[in-house]
């Protein structure tokens, strides 16, 4: 069994010059209290693998803020202008990258796979310093898997095994995630007993989750 | 009518009922307003989700949203799931169309939508994987910015894919990429073929008679 454990034990566990995965996308799907919480214990010099980074004070933009990251690797940095002064100040090394391709590094990462292969940005300034690889005609890029030391992934419900279900499109990122981390931290918005979550409809299946933290608690 | 809403609305005729089409952020989201209930049109959003439809006022679901963030509706028989998942379908060759946005295109029908160096760092999203997987994308945009030509004979931007675009609808004109170049197969109404011409650096080739846009 799984008991929700205090946020800011959770955040600490992180030590500065982690690499971290976020789940979510705009911010929906993304384990804010846990980012606030980061934010609270002055975490710094960390790289970040996220879809976006959201808008200045929200989300992953929370994060961004604070000057916590030094690194990202993410598709879409166009809402907010505080990651593009960073990029272009050279205070933070930003990667873009197709989302997609993002997703099946993730993925890959997961899964125990060397990497992909994809037909995704052949031909453009995203796929300079990448093998072209030659599949019975067809080109397609190497893409290298990804891996985090942590996940901080959100869910809207938790059983105390940690068995999780997702939100409409606050899954996004967050399954691919709870693969490829070594420790996977969740927050969740509701605690669920055992058995609740049918075999079903578990989204994420609890064996992948090391500590919930409860949404709202210290909000 | 605005302009961005004749764009969209001379777009919405290219959609065939019970597609899956997949619309930008920006102008292209204004297509399915001119899509008709009964067309049956599946509107996929990449950040996970196919049955947009609907709008949710006073009725916002704050994990229901588009790619652009925004709050959304999903009709009855809507489907969510996560990110891979969702492009698979684009990648995979289940999405019929996609309908985005364009800052640039060359004369052989290649886009630029992602970036201006060293001004506006947005990153590519789901573009990139758009116009590569997607069975027909049409860029939506106006033909000039600030009266600069947007249809150029060569890209000044950084494309977003190697792969040619299938249309291109502006609120000048229609025109369609093909070997032979770029085809201009409508102007809009009240709009001459050489005012199209003047607002186009790339050659266009012009087979007459030149349809008027039917909105």
């Amino acid at each position: 069994m799984k008991q929700p454990i205090d946020v800011s034990d959770a955040v600490a566990m992180i030590p500065n010059g982690a690499t971290i995965m976020v789940g979510g996308f705009m911010g929906v799907g993304t384990p804010d209290q846990l980012l606030s919480e980061m934010v609270r214990q002055r975490k710094h010099n960390l790289t970040l693998i996220a879809n976006d980074t959201a808008r200045p004070a929200v989300g992953i933009g929370k994060l961004i803020d604070a000057g916590t990251i030094t690194k990202s690797i993410v598709s879409h940095i166009g809402t907010n202008p505080e990651t593009q002064r960073q990029m272009i100040a050279e205070e933070q090394d930003v990667e873009l990258a197709p989302q997609g391709t993002l997703a099946e590094r993730v993925r890959a990462g997961g899964y125990g796979l060397g990497g992909v292969l994809t037909p995704t940005a052949i031909g453009t300034v995203a796929a300079e310093g990448k093998q072209v690889i030659d599949v019975d005609g067809e080109s397609f890029l190497l893409e290298r898997p990804l891996k985090a030391d942590f996940a901080l992934i959100k869910a809207q419900q938790a059983d105390y095994y940690g068995n999780l279900q997702y939100r409409l499109t606050a899954q996004n990122f967050n399954p691919l995630m709870a693969m490829a981390a070594t420790t996977v931290i969740v927050e969740v918005d509701e605690m669920l007993p055992v058995g609740c979550i049918t075999p079903d409809q578990v989204h994420t299946p609890g064996v992948l989750i090391d500590y919930i933290v409860k949404s709202g608690v210290l909000a | 009518m605005n302009i961005k809403q004749r764009i969209a609305q001379r777009v919405a005729q290219e959609i065939t009922p019970g597609s899956l089409v997949n619309l930008g952020i920006g102008l292209p989201t204004l297509v399915a307003q001119h899509v008709p209930v009964e067309a049956n049109v599946f509107f996929q959003s990449e950040n996970g989700v196919i049955g947009i439809g609907g709008f949710p006022e006073g009725m916002e679901n704050p994990s229901l949203t588009d790619a652009g963030g925004g709050y959304i509706g999903a009709l009855p028989g809507a489907a969510a799931f996560d990110s891979a998942f969702s492009f698979g379908l684009i990648r995979g060759g289940h999405l019929d169309m996609t309908v985005l946005g364009g800052l640039q295109v060359d004369e052989q029908g290649h886009l630029a939508n992602w970036i201006i160096p060293g001004k506006m760092v947005p990153g590519m999203g789901g573009a990139m994987d758009l116009v590569c997987g997607a069975r027909q994308v049409i860029v939506a945009m106006t033909h000039t910015a600030k009266g600069n030509a947007k249809i150029l004979q060569e890209l000044t931007l950084p494309k977003t894919s190697d792969r040619c675009v299938d249309l291109i609808v502006t609120d000048l004109a229609v025109i369609k990429p093909c070997d032979q170049g770029l085809i201009l197969l409508e102007v809009a109404p009240e709009v001459s073929v050489d005012e199209v011409l003047a607002a186009t650096e790339a050659k266009l080739i012009v087979e007459h008679p030149v349809k008027v846009m039917a909105l």
